[in-house]
């Protein structure tokens, strides 16, 4: 056995993925030191044992939570929460207001301390400075100083996220959320969507691997949310992952890889939109119009089709019916709201 | 080191924008005015004043006009630290302007130093233009220089410094209106108990002397004001040394090196507790 130092950086647009898989093609070795340095530059410092492969397993994740609880005085804000957002996925976050959603994202970056239980991002102490340099946040609530211009503002976060994306990277990000055109305007001369995106981009300076954004879209209109949308697609595919804190049911059912659901500090629900939608029977459309079969299952629809066929009826299509995220939030908050 | 200078300068052009120097810049303009016009009316009749025996009347006009003076420069210097310094933590945590920064990876600690730096940056030139502005007009209307030229200037900025890292200390718990007003009240406190030592030398109260020194010390930007009084008339002697000494909103007191030493470590005291706050603070 020896200790094995690897060393691997991306080229230009290459993404996480990308490099870790060559890095296991390279080291094919079991990495003993959970710490990677140098997200923001996505440059890996890896010490390995010569001993067996490495899995991408092996890649902490970007965020792990455990036992997570915050009290505010008399106020429990969270009670117990874990979860996990793994590399390149995007979680959504949804409670009703007090769940603890917000109270759960400023601890992950460090604005909040936890009264008890652990909070990691990308391996390491949340709220560390290794960590503040692996993410990015945009705050529920934020205001940027109204006399800067986007990219003044843009700027000034690349020097203190120690980024030397220089021009390049603030255009890449303007253009990113729709704002090349408006690189000089000031802040208080934009509208409350405008400050939103360039709030977007002002979290996505240094590539950070985790990105926090809290209720993102809350200020935009239709089409605002439609580029957000697909920023965040591409930003998955890029390999950043994301934890979405917002209320927009919709969104987190377009975007997001799983979903949590919070109530009164807890974890009252997570998994997979499809995971967490309950059968709600089979749906046949006939000539007599729709027919639903509340307790019947995808496996049930030859026969129901072979039934209505031989009782002379014409089916033109039939469709499993599932409850939408909207139904399992629902369900799960008990219809609180506060 | 970037970020330090960073974040100086952004709460620096933060400061411009709220209009801040403008303010300071006016009310300079004015008291510097009617500075001069007082120092000039003053020294163009005391040829008519007769004062008591043992009295030089052109160096305690002097040296009790640029009391004044110092004092002036204390109060503007007070104002432009506090108002550069009381809503650093809460006061922009409260508008939201904070947390966007805090989050980056730049320390608490980091942020609280540059601010302070970016402060000191400003308040103890513009103490130290004040002060050499208000001893170049008594001197060229009056012919009175003090008795030790540069030490006192240092000692005023050096007190506007502790008020500065005393509305930094405020600011991590209190929001910026009632930072702002406990500032000024133990600028006020201060100023108060200068006076009382003042009554405590006229009545030869050895209690009341030691309250009031006692005080000073606690909150050293008055000793070290007292201490800049007593070094411009400390070859002063005689009844002009002793009526000098009582000085204009506070007495004369002298407060030597250990002063300055303390100072210092008032200041590193401040700045640690400070921090600890912060860096404790959910934001």
């Amino acid at each position: 056995m020896f200790l094995c130092v690897v060393l691997g950086r991306p080229v230009d647009g290459a993404s996480v993925r990308s490099v870790r898989f060559r890095l296991d093609r390279f080291a094919a070795r079991q990495r003993i030191a959970s710490r990677f340095r140098g997200f923001g530059d996505r440059t890996f410092f890896v010490a390995s044992w010569h001993h067996s492969e490495c899995t991408l397993g092996d890649v902490p994740a970007a965020l792990a939570v455990s036992g997570l609880a915050k009290r505010y005085g008399a106020v429990e804000a969270l009670s117990g929460v874990s979860l996990e957002v793994g590399e390149s996925e995007l979680v959504g976050l949804l409670g009703p207001n007090g769940a603890g959603k917000s109270t759960l994202v400023k601890i992950a970056c460090g604005l909040v301390r936890p009264t008890t239980g652990r909070a990691e991002v990308c391996g390491v102490r949340a709220g560390s400075r290794e960590a503040r340099s692996a993410m990015g946040y945009l705050a529920e609530l934020f205001r940027f100083p109204g006399w800067m211009s986007a990219d003044e503002l843009l700027k000034l976060h690349q020097r203190l996220a120690g980024s030397e994306g220089g021009e390049r990277e603030r255009s890449e990000l303007l253009e990113l959320v729709g704002l090349l055109d408006a690189r000089a305007r000031t802040v208080e001369a934009m509208s409350k969507g405008m400050q939103q995106r360039l709030g977007i981009a002002q979290a996505l300076v240094g590539s950070p691997r985790l990105l926090l954004l809290d209720e993102p879209t809350s200020a935009l209109d239709p089409v605002g949310r439609r580029t957000v949308r697909t920023l965040l697609e591409e930003l998955k595919r890029r390999g950043v992952s994301v934890l979405l804190n917002s209320h927009l049911l919709s969104e987190i059912e377009l975007v997001c890889d799983r979903v949590v659901i919070l109530l009164g500090g807890k974890v009252v629900a997570a998994g997979t939109p499809a995971e967490l939608a309950r059968p709600r029977g089979v749906e046949i459309e006939t000539n007599g119009g729709a027919r639903t079969y509340a307790e019947a299952s995808r496996d049930d629809i030859p026969r129901l089709i072979a039934e209505l066929v031989q009782d002379g009826q014409s089916v033109y299509g039939a469709r499993v019916l599932t409850s939408t995220l909207e139904e399992v939030y629902v369900e799960a908050v008990g219809g609180e709201t506060s | 080191m970037t970020a330090v200078w960073t974040i100086a300068g952004y709460g620096l052009r933060e400061a411009l924008r709220r209009k801040v120097f403008l303010v300071v810049c006016l009310l300079t303009i004015a008291f510097l005015a009617l500075y001069w016009m007082g120092t000039r009316y003053a020294f163009h009749h005391i040829g008519n004043v007769a004062p008591p025996e043992g009295i030089d009347p052109r160096t305690f006009a002097g040296a009790f006009l640029f009391g004044m003076a110092m004092f002036g420069t204390l109060f503007l210097g007070v104002v432009l630290a506090i108002f550069l310094t009381l809503g650093v933590v809460r006061g922009d945590a409260e508008r939201a302007l904070l947390q966007p920064l805090v989050v980056r990876p730049v320390g608490r600690s980091t942020l609280l130093v540059a601010r302070f730096l970016g402060a000191a940056a400003v308040c103890a030139p513009y103490v130290l233009i004040l002060y050499f502005a208000g001893m170049l007009v008594t001197g060229l209307e009056g012919s009175w220089w003090p008795d030790r030229i540069v030490m006192p200037g240092l000692e005023l900025a050096g007190g506007v410094l502790i008020v500065a890292a005393l509305s930094l200390l405020g600011s991590v718990f209190l929001s910026s209106i009632a930072n702002g007003i406990a500032v000024f009240m133990i600028f006020g406190a201060g100023l108060v108990a200068g006076l009382l030592g003042n009554i405590g030398h006229v009545l030869n109260s050895h209690g009341l002397v030691h309250a009031a020194k006692i005080a000073a010390w606690a909150i050293p930007f008055e000793a070290l004001y007292q201490d800049a009084l007593r070094s411009i008339t400390e070859k002063t002697s005689g009844l002009t040394g002793f009526l000098l000494r009582l000085g204009p909103f506070g007495g004369a007191e002298q407060g030597g090196v250990a002063l300055r030493l303390w100072a210092v470590a008032y200041l590193g005291i401040v700045g640690v507790v400070a921090i600890a706050g912060f860096l404790r603070r959910d934001l």
